[in-house]
């Protein structure tokens, strides 16, 4: 029983990180209707900055004030990025295919990749420590232990999802943002400026995957350019799970895709790990193609 | 440098001109002035290139073993020479280095690469050359296999597994240790298999044994699973950027036994990222600078001396590695090529600075391994474990 929930925290302490990766994606998909590829680097810089703020501007580590301070950094600058990355790569296409925007996206994603790897002008190729932002301690509950790194991502992804929530559904700028996604000519049409409102998603779901990048790296301090990849493709997995372009889809999807990760490596079949969250992915696409939380749309033809 | 002696002779050309031509005389004449001749030796190596540090480590290892050994008297009463090429770290380069080694400069014995890739490429040129091939560091299995002229100075991948469990089990009185194995990776999974049986055959039990793939990141699940099962210990075979996760999700669990690793661990990373963590781990190297050894601390000494540097393990196993040839040389009393091989299979209790070396059936050293422990957020020499004979103790 203990093993049992201590693997439940282990799940759910890293299905957390992978929504709040997984609400950057369908944040965009819902607006733009394209998976933008990138975000999975945007995440990789948010723990880059995290790894700066410490080493480069020298806030104080193993604090809870510098961690969050390091945190908040993380999501300003990749809510700027994320921003640049739309203007530069995605606004000239507006009007073109959901293809070229797709193709698009990946070689972004690569740009980005590449120029990190690079050693003079990005962070170079070997994976780097990450220094310890929050104070580490495990706090022991019965058999239970609990790393305060991982109430920190808990806590922090639920403050996150709380707000989230509440410029979705209680803030102008959320309505527009449900409007755009609803019907963006029509949104157009009652005066809502659907650039500013897709950058403001952009913004919104950069800043998340910044913070999901330093949350990530709390727990697994070794990061390197190419990081974003699989927790990218993961959340990618989790957030098509849980219905892509539903928020409470996403959350649940990266839980559930952490849980069943987790219970998985702890057995024999450990090395099937990803096999069996794809398989997962594959069977709900065959029994509800919109997802767990997805309603169907029919599209006219 | 060496002289440029450079032409295209076939090898029975070669034998017409070399009365001639003695300054083109190759090692192996049997004519001519020998005596006046330096034995040529070569050594093939990543010496630039991104691995260019292994290759110059390597490098200056064998070069202080060589101005030793001529200082001394050189070998038979000739001096040795090191003639070297660069590979470049570049796949494909070793092939065109061992060929101009063997073709060009007739070279008695080469001195491989560190790095096992590199000695795969060109060690079948040496087999079929009929040259004795001696690695410093080149650990996979596969090389020492590819035929009875490729030896190697250094333990194999899997003979770490049986040094742990000895040192598991003697030095540490462990009785349940479970297994966090790379599946994707044949060095850990070799190094397991080996342990596995090792630590059975000396009493103890591997109660667990939890997979995870090149990469990973999160091993809590795989660490909590381990922990329920009982254990006294953990041994992970892996490289440092797995280990350092390893050992702190470890600890972040709650688990305070030993931590047991590989020699992939053996870098300044893996106290990086495990931090504090990495207290309480221990796993198998080649060589320690911090070994009180008489033997060691002279070679440390003279090394610093004569590269302003202290020495890698690399280059104590290249100095060995220079050295051992010589006496193959001398035991073998010729410098012809199949005289030296036989003389290194031979090669029993030869003490380098490395540790005791002797030559098992497969050409691979039999030695002590040094075991490095985590103390202070330092890599400490902790002891020398010498796991005897693997193939008579399962018995």
């Amino acid at each position: 029983m203990t093993e049992f929930l201590q693997q439940v925290l282990n799940g759910v302490s890293l299905g957390a990180i992978y929504a709040l990766i997984a609400l950057g994606y369908t944040m965009v998909y819902g607006v733009l209707r394209f998976i933008n590829f990138a975000h999975s680097d945007v995440f990789m810089l948010g723990a880059f900055v995290g790894w700066a703020a410490v080493e480069k501007l020298h806030l104080p580590t193993r604090s809870f004030g510098g961690g969050l301070a390091a945190l908040a950094l993380a999501m300003v600058v990749c809510a700027v990025l994320g921003v640049v990355v739309e203007k530069l790569a995605y606004k000239p296409l507006r009007n073109r295919s959901t293809l070229t925007v797709l193709i698009t996206a990946i070689g972004v994603s690569l740009l980005i990749q590449n120029v990190s790897q690079n050693p003079t002008i990005g962070f170079g190729p070997n994976p780097r420590a990450f220094p310890e932002l929050f104070p580490a301690r495990q706090i022991h509950l019965g058999g239970l232990t609990v790393s305060t790194n991982q109430i920190v991502v808990l806590a922090v992804t639920i403050v996150l999802l709380a707000v989230l929530y509440w410029i979705v559904h209680r803030t102008r700028i959320g309505t527009a943002m449900r409007a755009l996604s609803f019907n963006a000519t029509a949104a157009s049409l009652v005066g809502i400026n659907n650039d500013r409102i897709i950058s403001f998603t952009f913004a919104l779901g950069s800043a998340l995957a910044g913070a999901g990048g330093v949350l990530y790296a709390t727990n697994y301090p070794s990061i390197d350019p190419l990081m974003g990849t699989l927790p990218g493709l993961k959340a990618f997995v989790a957030a098509v799970l849980g219905g892509i372009g539903n928020l409470p889809g996403a959350a649940l999807g990266g839980l559930l895709i952490g849980l069943v990760e987790t219970f998985v490596s702890g057995t024999r079949l450990s090395t099937f790990r990803d096999a069996i969250a794809f398989a997962i992915l594959i069977a709900i696409l065959l029994f509800r193609p919109a997802g767990l939380l997805g309603k169907l749309k029919v599209e006219k033809v | 440098m060496n002289p440029s002696d450079s032409g295209p002779h076939s090898r029975r050309r070669f034998l017409t001109l070399a009365a001639v031509s003695a300054v083109l005389a190759g090692c192996r004449e049997k004519e001519g002035d020998p005596a006046a001749q330096a034995i040529r030796i070569g050594l093939f190596g990543a010496l630039s290139g991104s691995e260019a540090g292994l290759g110059q480590y390597t490098d200056m290892g064998a070069t202080l073993a060589l101005e030793e050994i001529n200082a001394a008297g050189g070998v038979l009463g000739r001096r040795l020479e090191l003639i070297r090429e660069d590979n470049r770290t570049t796949a494909g380069e070793s092939a065109t280095a061992v060929k101009k080694l063997l073709s060009r400069d007739h070279v008695v014995a080469v001195i491989g690469d560190g790095n096992s890739g590199r000695c795969l490429e060109a060690g079948p040129l040496c087999q079929a050359a009929g040259v004795p091939m001696v690695s410093p560091a080149a650990t996979n299995p596969k090389v020492t296999e590819i035929g009875d002229c490729v030896f190697r100075v250094c333990f194999t991948d899997p003979f770490q597994g049986a040094v742990m469990a000895r040192f598991a089990r003697e030095s540490l009185g462990l009785s349940r240790v479970g297994l966090l194995v790379d599946a994707s990776a044949p060095y850990s999974l070799g190094l397991a298999s080996v342990f596995r049986e090792r630590f059975a055959a000396e009493g103890g039990t591997v109660v667990s044994e939890q997979r995870f793939s090149g990469g990973d990141k999160d091993f809590r699940a795989q660490l909590t699973a381990l922990k329920s099962a009982g254990i006294e210990a953990v041994f992970a075979p892996s490289y440092y950027h797995s280990g350092g996760l390893i050992l702190r999700q470890a600890r972040d669990l709650g688990f305070a036994g030993p931590m047991l690793g590989s020699d992939g661990w053996e870098a300044p990373e893996l106290l990086e990222v495990a931090g504090r963590t990495a207290e309480g781990a221990y796993f198998p190297v080649h060589f320690s600078p911090e070994n009180t050894d008489p033997l060691v601390v002279g070679f440390l000494d003279r090394f610093r001396r004569r590269f302003e540097r202290p020495p890698t393990g690399v280059s104590a196993l290249a100095f060995d590695t220079l050295q051992l040839v010589a006496d193959a040389i001398r035991r073998a009393g010729s410098v012809d090529s199949p005289a030296i091989r036989t003389a290194l299979a031979a090669t029993r209790e030869f003490q380098g600075i490395t540790g005791r070396i002797s030559m098992d059936s497969s050409r691979n050293a039999r030695k002590p391994a040094v075991i490095i422990g985590v103390r202070d957020g330092a890599f400490r020499f902790l002891r020398v474990v010498d796991p005897g004979d693997p193939g008579r103790a399962s018995s």
